[in-house]
């Protein structure tokens, strides 16, 4: 595979020595997807608002297998610090990229098996349309493969992400798959977080079968100087929900892309997300619903919450094919500029080619209204806690859309540890 | 019901399934051979007898054309265009002076008479004297094909010092003022069809309103393709000084015919402090017969410079015609204080594209856009609102809003509406909604009810749909452009 060398050039270049390296024809033919296209640029519609020319300043190596347990534990530590309950849930940790079992509690009622003994790609993902999934697919080690017996209430499970850079600048790339079968329920909590420099590129799986539901919460709090650029692909089924939110709170640059299919009559997808960004942080929500199928619900409400010269990217597609009769789809995307530094780039798109639909967006950009924060302070609040109210109250819109408690409790409570700490101004 | 009537007349018009405005003018055509090169554009500068600048002007742009790509990031297809295959040069042949419409060419005239264009106004356009002390409210530059044939109304406006000439005029007897704003808003080097524009351009309008004078009449102007495989390659040009003002119209209709046609206009407005631009298009080209095939491909780029404080400027647009359009009329609102407005309604059928929208650019503070766009797809087209407003750190105190609707008739088509919103001012405000439905099966049900066939119930839909951007349209703009709407309507229901 020599020859795939001379075409790894920019960002790609770094990876070059793994991908020159691969065996197995999914490997190989994701890796030749990659060299043809080459990592995104500006150029592509779909990266227009995000540059990857981070990824190309540092060196990425294959994440060591040996990691230093008191780092993990500290990272451990810190993710339920804010909120020491969720420590009691049943949780499977990944430490760069890779399974680790000392730090795991095993859940009940789950069929659990891993990527690294047993390597299934899915169907789903599109290596030759998206090159970082095609990177994932070349370079994946490792990933949770998790099956929710039919009509199992398998309540909570955590998949805790955790990226332990010391030295050397590291990425890891894992491949997880999440299956809920018919009228089985699922309530998945996944936390990022991490330390150094490194490059967490996940890529997951999920199929709702029908009649069944999984309520899928994703707190990003990635390391300060971490680039995590991960690829969610949701396939809901007949009668079957798909609840997702997103928080967007860590990270350097930070992409959370969500392909979500109805490929089923009366499917239900919710995409909402918030994300509060400061210093030179860019976080991109970008999200793509097919509605391949009639009668399908889909709805989508993020807000952005932006400070220093943080930049938020949202990008909404909601595609109505000919089939999807009698669609209702609704998406907004609203965003709050704390400084005149910051800035946020939204696209939502709505791509219709049914008739029988009822689809509308919107979006809204502005600074923190006068007017209420006068009425705030007239009644003797302080600037710096009138404006933190009005923040935590714009968020707190979309963070209500959360329908498991525990996970709202959750969001809430790290949100109000990070910027308490922080003293925001 | 009057809007009931129209349709009812429209339909009946369309019942004969031909396109209204599809005829074919055979008159004498002075043609260069087909072609792109520098000998073409230089023929095309000398024919015109063009200042050396200007040809030196094209041929830079010919240089930057011919290292561009075609754009592809529109939600259009089409067979690839082979720009050698078209003539890019044709003038009708000139007669002396006539005397009386006798002595004009009838082709030309019945042309005029079928463009809707009143007799002693077609008497103007073919150069015959017209007696003293006639007045008009309309005044007319007809392009045919690429030179215009006449200016009317010349003298009354240039008592009131403005300027309304063709652009090739305008380059040898106001050559200061064309080289002072030519490609200032849009460069010659702004996309692929711009800089092939600003090579090849044979004629178009050129509008210069002095300082403080409000335009006396509506400036209006016909646009027609005719001669076959002639691309036609407009350049219009209007500059507005200080408190001036002017409303400028456009229509457009071409002949039926079963090659496809390019066309790539470039038009470029300038607004000065506290002047004024009301540009309205009326857009009905031969849009291709109902299996896709002919039709103009209208590729425009349309840019408006709000350079003054408080300036204005107000795109209308009523796009019913051209197989594929490709045009984003846009504001730079650099003026403190300026106005930019895009009221669009645009209509496909059958198996048409368009990608059109808008571009609002705030560069200066306290400026305000207004963007209205109501697309309605029917038969097995394809529409897009493709929009974008962009405000700079600049701008603060900016303001936007936008609304989008679409409407979808029939189960084969498709609504598409991709806008994008970049804010990098915590001070400017942005709104945006969208909607995309079908005709509401109520609205339908009540005018049923009441005893309106469901063609007239949906001409009323429509145009209910389609009010608050024909209401911004001129008086005579607005019954043609609702009469075109139902006639671009006809066959998509039931």
């Amino acid at each position: 595979m020599n020859a795939l060398s001379k075409d790894m050039s920019g960002p790609l270049a770094l990876f070059a020595n793994r991908l020159n390296t691969l065996t197995g024809a999914q490997r190989q033919s994701a890796a030749g997807a990659l060299a043809r296209t080459g990592l995104p640029d500006r150029k592509s519609e779909a990266w227009k608002y995000t540059a990857l020319r981070a990824l190309g300043k540092q060196d990425y190596l294959q994440a060591p297998a040996q990691v230093d347990e008191a780092a993990v534990r500290a990272l451990l530590d810190g993710v339920f610090q804010a909120h020491p309950a969720m420590a009691a849930l049943p949780r499977v940790v990944f430490v760069n990229g890779r399974h680790a079992p000392a730090f795991s509690v095993a859940p009940d009622d789950v069929d659990l098996s891993f990527f690294g003994q047993n390597a299934e790609f899915g169907l789903q993902a599109a290596p030759d349309r998206d090159p970082l999934v095609a990177l994932n697919t070349a370079l994946a080690e490792d990933g949770l493969v998790l099956r929710v017996p039919a009509g199992e209430d398998a309540g909570h499970l955590m998949l805790i992400s955790l990226g332990v850079a010391q030295e050397q600048p590291v990425s890891f790339h894992p491949r997880h798959t999440v299956v809920v079968e018919k009228d089985a329920y699922l309530r998945l909590i996944s936390v990022q977080a991490g330390q150094g420099t490194y490059f967490h590129n996940p890529v997951m799986d999920i199929r709702v079968e029908d009649g069944a539901t999984l309520e899928h919460v994703t707190l990003q709090t990635e390391g300060a100087q971490a680039i995590s650029l991960g690829t969610l692909y949701a396939h809901v089924g007949h009668k079957s929900v798909y609840d997702s939110f997103v928080l967007g709170l860590g990270g350097q640059l930070v992409r959370h892309e969500v392909h979500a299919r109805l490929a089923s009559p009366r499917g239900v997808v919710h995409v909402n997300g918030a994300q509060r960004l400061a210093g030179q942080q860019v976080g991109d929500i970008t999200s793509v619903i097919t509605h391949a199928a009639s009668d399908c619900i889909s709805r989508q409400t993020v807000r952005n919450v932006l400070d220093g010269h943080a930049r938020g990217v949202f990008q909404g597609k909601v595609l109505v094919e000919q089939v999807a009769l009698k669609t209702d789809g609704y998406q907004m995307n609203q965003a709050l500029l704390l400084s005149p530094d910051a800035e946020i780039d939204a696209k939502p798109e709505l791509e219709i080619y049914a008739d029988d639909v009822r689809c509308s967006h919107g979006a809204t950009v502005g600074a923190l209204d006068d007017d209420q924060l006068f009425y705030l302070r007239s009644r003797g609040i302080s600037v710096q806690e009138a404006r933190q109210m009005l923040i935590d109250a714009f968020l707190d819109e979309a963070i209500a859309l959360v329908v498991d408690a525990t996970a709202q409790t959750f969001c809430r409570a790290v949100m109000a540890a990070r910027f308490a700490q922080k003293g925001e101004a | 019901m009057p809007a009931v009537t129209q349709t009812r007349e429209a339909v009946e018009k369309l019942g004969q399934s031909t396109y209204k405005w599809g005829f074919e003018t055979d008159i004498e055509m002075d043609m260069a051979p087909k072609g792109l090169n520098e000998d073409i554009i230089r023929l095309i500068s000398s024919r015109k007898e063009e200042p050396e600048w200007m040809l030196e002007w094209r041929l830079a742009a010919y240089k930057t054309w011919q290292a561009m790509q075609e754009p592809k990031w529109a939600k259009v297809a089409y067979p690839p265009i082979d720009y050698q295959d078209a003539h890019y040069y044709a003038a009708p042949r000139k007669k002396p002076g006539p005397k009386s419409l006798d002595e004009v060419d009838p082709e030309l005239l019945r042309t005029y008479e079928k463009l809707g264009i009143p007799l002693h106004e077609q008497a103007l356009l073919a150069g015959v004297e017209v007696p003293e002390g006639e007045r008009m409210p309309v005044a007319v530059d007809a392009v045919f094909d690429s030179v215009s044939v006449a200016t009317t109304f010349r003298k009354t406006l240039e008592e009131a010092g403005v300027i309304f000439c063709p652009i090739s005029e305008a380059v040898k007897e106001h050559p200061d003022l064309v080289r002072k704003y030519l490609g200032t808003v849009v460069p010659a080097g702004d996309n692929f069809f711009s800089a092939l524009n600003s090579a090849v351009f044979t004629d178009g309008s050129f509008v210069y309103v002095p300082k403080g004078v409000r335009c006396p009449m509506e400036l209006s102007t016909y646009f027609r393709i005719n001669a076959r495989n002639t691309g036609q390659f407009e350049r219009t040009l209007i500059v507005v000084e200080e408190g001036a003002s002017v409303s400028y119209l456009e229509g457009c209709t071409a002949p039926m015919r079963d090659e496809n046609q390019l066309h790539a206009a470039v038009v470029e407005l300038v607004a000065m402090d506290d002047a004024s631009i009301k540009y309205s298009t009326v857009q009905n080209w031969y849009p291709g017969d109902e299996n896709g095939r002919g039709g103009i491909y209208n590729f425009v780029t349309k840019r408006g410079a709000c350079r003054g404080a408080r300036s204005k400027i107000s795109w209308t647009q009523v796009e019913t015609g051209s197989a594929i359009t490709w045009k984003y009329p846009s504001c730079i609102l650099q003026g403190e204080g300026s106005v930019g407005e895009f009221y669009s309604v645009a209509v496909t059928n059958n198996h048409q594209q368009a990608d059109t929208g808008t571009k609002m650019i705030h560069l200066g503070r306290n400026t305000r856009s207004t963007i209205i766009a109501k697309t309605i797809s029917a038969g097995r087209s394809d529409s897009t609102y493709r929009g974008l407003v962009r405000v700079q750190p600049k701008a603060s105190g900016a303001r936007n809003f936008t609304q989008c609707d679409s409407l979808l008739i029939g189960d084969q088509c498709g609504a598409h509406t991709v806008p994008y919103i970049e804010s990098r001012n915590m001070n400017a405000r942005i709104e945006h909604e969208a909607t995309t439905s079908k005709i509401s099966e109520d609205q339908l049900f009540y005018c049923r009810q009441r005893g309106l066939s469901e063609e007239d119930a949906v001409g009323l839909i429509v145009n209910g749909f389609c009010r608050d951007v024909l209401k911004e349209l001129p008086m005579e703009f607005a019954v043609e452009a609702q009469k075109l709407l139902q006639i671009s309507l006809e066959g998509s229901v039931g």
